[in-house]
């Protein structure tokens, strides 16, 4: 090894050689264990109408996640990630945003949508398989349901910084407006993740990016996925901040995304939040989970349900009765009943909308080929009637 | 007034910028530099830094990006640097741009342009050379177009900027020093060509080329020398690959019965095998020859030393013309 002592030699002395600002990465580093409200003294200073709620919107949630999985087991629906377990992330994502804001779910946050306004069969139609989408997402600030992994992160970075843009240049027009990406431990690994964290960065556009950390992506664990000491302090890299929180403590979401919300509104730039949770179903109803993980581990997990943690401390705190949590399954009912009747005879899709909305004006091909899909549907059409014409004839 | 191809384009994108506000042009190096084309020079200047975006450099950032900006409101014109560094936002472009009018049940369309320096014949070392319009001309949802004169770029890259459908634009490298009596001051709204129409750049009675960007000079000078040949040949410069032309086409190809595709990308399953497919479907009555196709050949874009051999030349396309059955 060759020491240096020769502290005169040239570009050895003053000061060292910099492209651009270095940042303090203290205030943007995560906590080392995930913040917890629930069995903490901050439990008894949170807003007891807020917890009511909180719990009342949970309860909600897991009757939905049930629901929307009893109707892939009747063929309703094709496919369904559910996100039980994950309720708290879930519903808190949806309530800490104003009507402006807008979110960027992916797959697994149907439950998400629903719970920010979107009614379960528009909610549901990904994975009813009528359409790709079945919302409007201006009417409610939803993007579509994003299947890619993380191709959605980006596209909240662009939103918020046009919203900024606008702002700038038409304070008229102007939203204070925050986007919401909604990503899973395994979409932290996709280079649009990372792209997506580096350039809200840059532009410091008002994004916060949530990472419902449930331990799997699929069957691979998260020791597989990645060796950062958290999600969370990805966020550090690139110069944003990283917070890391209890994913099953409904409180501590509420607080700590509530507070990363209003840091990117505030202007002072995008927040990272990972938050530790548990997916207690199946990836898909098509999964069979006990390929990867043991009923042991499940059952830890199923310990820490983030229902019944909410659920025993609204009991101990004095704030939940027999009668709430009656009132609250009651609601949950009647939420299941509406799904179901909304389940009952949808329309089918029609045909021709294959073509109409590939282009904002179909081209002289699309059009061919719509009237070659139309005219073979008539010509089945007819065949039908006349067969059963055929049928009723013989039958007399 | 005699304008390159760069300069035409540098203007439409200024017309565009100056005459709607929600025009943003993004990419690597468009800004303080000008694009390493020169294509956006003096645009931040002119309209600001935010206006012209110095991203980082991340291709599927700056796409995934410009996603977020279009589903806001704002028409992004984004520039990839070269044709083979576009392909990191191939999934933005396919998965996204590409299908969210059709995702969305025509809620929400994507008016992005998306600018690709493309083609070789000016010496580029590896992955500077590529001809990709076949990777987006295969993608439902996409417009795909490509200029081959100066006064197309201006008045096409205009229609892109203004088209409610995403756009991919490729630009000839090739030509972009090319120059032409042409003044963007004069071209008024109407002019404008849309997208989707084909041109007959020369008529002709032996045989009609068909092509596209950088291999219209080529196929022009063809023309030009197959004269002393005896023969007379029609040359169509597509412009627009999505939407397809099929109606100049075939008019061009019934009027000589036969039909010659020149293109430099790759032959194999490329925009030609499309193209002699579609005009063999609609005009095989008319026809006195099957259509033949000059392409480059199946092999990765060769070493500059190389290329010459590799992209279609006034002597392939002529052997081609010749091979077209001309003594039934
Ligand atoms: C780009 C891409 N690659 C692969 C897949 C297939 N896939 C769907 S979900 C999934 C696992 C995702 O895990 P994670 O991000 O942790 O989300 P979770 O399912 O746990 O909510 C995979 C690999 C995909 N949808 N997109
Ligand atoms: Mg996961």
């Amino acid at each position: 090894m060759t020491v240096l002592d020769d502290s005169t030699a040239p570009g050895l002395v003053g000061p060292p050689h910099s492209h651009g600002p270095r940042r303090d990465p203290a205030p943007l580093l995560p906590d080392p264990e995930p913040v917890r409200i629930l069995g903490t003294p901050a439990a008894k200073t949170f807003d007891a109408e807020l917890q009511r709620d909180l719990y009342r919107r949970l309860v909600l949630g897991r009757r939905f996640n049930q629901q929307a999985t009893t109707l892939t087991r009747q063929g309703r629906l094709a496919v369904y990630p559910a996100s039980t377990g994950q309720e708290a992330c879930q519903i808190t994502a949806a309530m800490v945003l104003r009507e402006v804001d807008w979110l960027f779910p992916s797959y697994r946050d149907t439950l998400a949508v629903v719970a920010r306004g979107v009614r379960p069969l528009d909610a549901l139609t990904l994975m009813r398989g009528h359409a790709h989408s079945g919302y409007d997402p201006y009417e409610h600030r939803i993007a579509p349901l994003s299947t890619p992994l993380a191709t959605q992160a980006p596209h909240a970075v662009g939103l918020a910084h046009a919203a900024r843009l606008r702002a700038a240049t038409d304070p008229a027009a102007a939203e204070d407006l925050v986007a919401l990406a909604l990503v899973g431990d395994g979409g932290t690994s996709e280079g649009d993740f990372h792209e997506a964290l580096n350039f809200a960065g840059v532009l410091g556009a008002p994004v916060v990016f949530l990472v419902q950390n449930n331990g799997y992506a699929i069957s691979v664990p998260l020791a597989s996925q990645s060796a950062a000491p958290s999600l969370a302090h990805k966020a550090v890299g690139y110069g944003i901040a990283g917070r890391l929180v209890d994913g099953n403590d409904a409180l501590a979401m509420h607080s700590v995304l509530s507070a990363a919300v209003e840091h990117a509104r505030s202007g002072r730039g995008p927040v990272l939040v990972e938050a530790v949770t548990y997916r207690l179903d199946a990836h898909t109803n098509a999964d069979d989970a006990t390929r990867y993980r043991s009923a042991a581990e499940v059952d830890a997990w199923r310990a820490r349900d983030p229902l019944t943690l909410l659920e025993g401390h609204l009991r101990a705190a004095g704030l939940l009765d027999d009668a709430g949590v009656a009132a609250a399954a009651k609601a949950a009912e009647v939420l299941a009943g509406e799904i179901r009747a909304q389940f009952d005879n949808p329309p089918d899709p029609d045909p021709d909308s294959l073509f109409t909305h590939v282009y904002a004006r179909p081209t002289s091909q699309l059009r061919e080929q719509a009237a070659e899909l139309a005219a073979r549907l008539d010509a089945d059409a007819d065949a039908a009637l006349a067969a059963a014409t055929d049928a009723e004839d013989e039958a007399r | 007034m005699s304008t390159t191809m760069v300069a035409a384009l540098n203007a439409a994108l200024r017309d565009s910028l100056r005459e709607d506000a929600s025009v943003h042009v993004l990419g690597e190096d468009v800004g303080t530099l000008g694009g390493v084309f020169r294509v956006t020079d003096g645009l931040a200047a002119e309209f600001g830094a935010q206006r012209c975006l110095d991203t980082p450099l991340a291709e599927a950032g700056i796409l995934g990006t410009a996603v977020g900006m279009a589903m806001y409101g704002l028409r992004p014109v984004v520039e990839m640097q070269f044709d083979a560094f576009a392909y990191p936002a191939f999934e933005q472009v396919v998965s996204h741009v590409a299908k969210m009018r059709n995702r969305t049940g025509g809620r929400m369309g994507l008016p992005i342009t998306i600018r690709v320096p493309y083609g070789g014949g000016v010496g580029g070392v590896e992955h500077h050379s590529d001809s990709s319009e076949a990777y987006y001309a295969h993608t439902p949802g996409l417009h795909v177009v490509t200029p081959a004169t100066v006064a197309d770029s201006y008045g096409l890259l205009r229609s892109a900027i203004a088209s409610d459908d995403p756009v991919v634009f490729l630009e000839p490298k090739r030509l972009y020093w090319s120059a032409a009596d042409f003044s963007p001051a004069e071209v008024s709204t109407a002019q404008v060509p849309p997208i989707g129409r084909a041109m007959v750049r020369r008529p002709g009675t032996s045989a009609t080329l068909l092509t596209y960007g950088p291999s219209l000079p080529v196929c022009l000078e063809a023309a030009q020398a197959a004269r002393a040949e005896g023969w007379d040949l029609a040359v169509v410069d597509l412009r627009s690959l999505v939407p397809f032309d099929d109606e100049t086409v075939c008019a061009a190809v019934r009027a000589t019965g036969r039909a010659v595709v020149v293109h430099e990308a790759a032959g194999f399953a490329g925009v030609g095998a499309e193209i002699a497919a579609r005009v063999t479907e609609r005009c095989f009555h008319h026809l006195a020859a099957p259509v033949l196709r000059v392409t480059g050949y199946d092999i990765p874009y060769p070493p500059p030393m190389l290329e010459k051999h590799h992209l279609p030349s006034v002597d392939r396309i002529l052997d081609a013309v010749a091979r077209l059955q001309w003594e039934q």
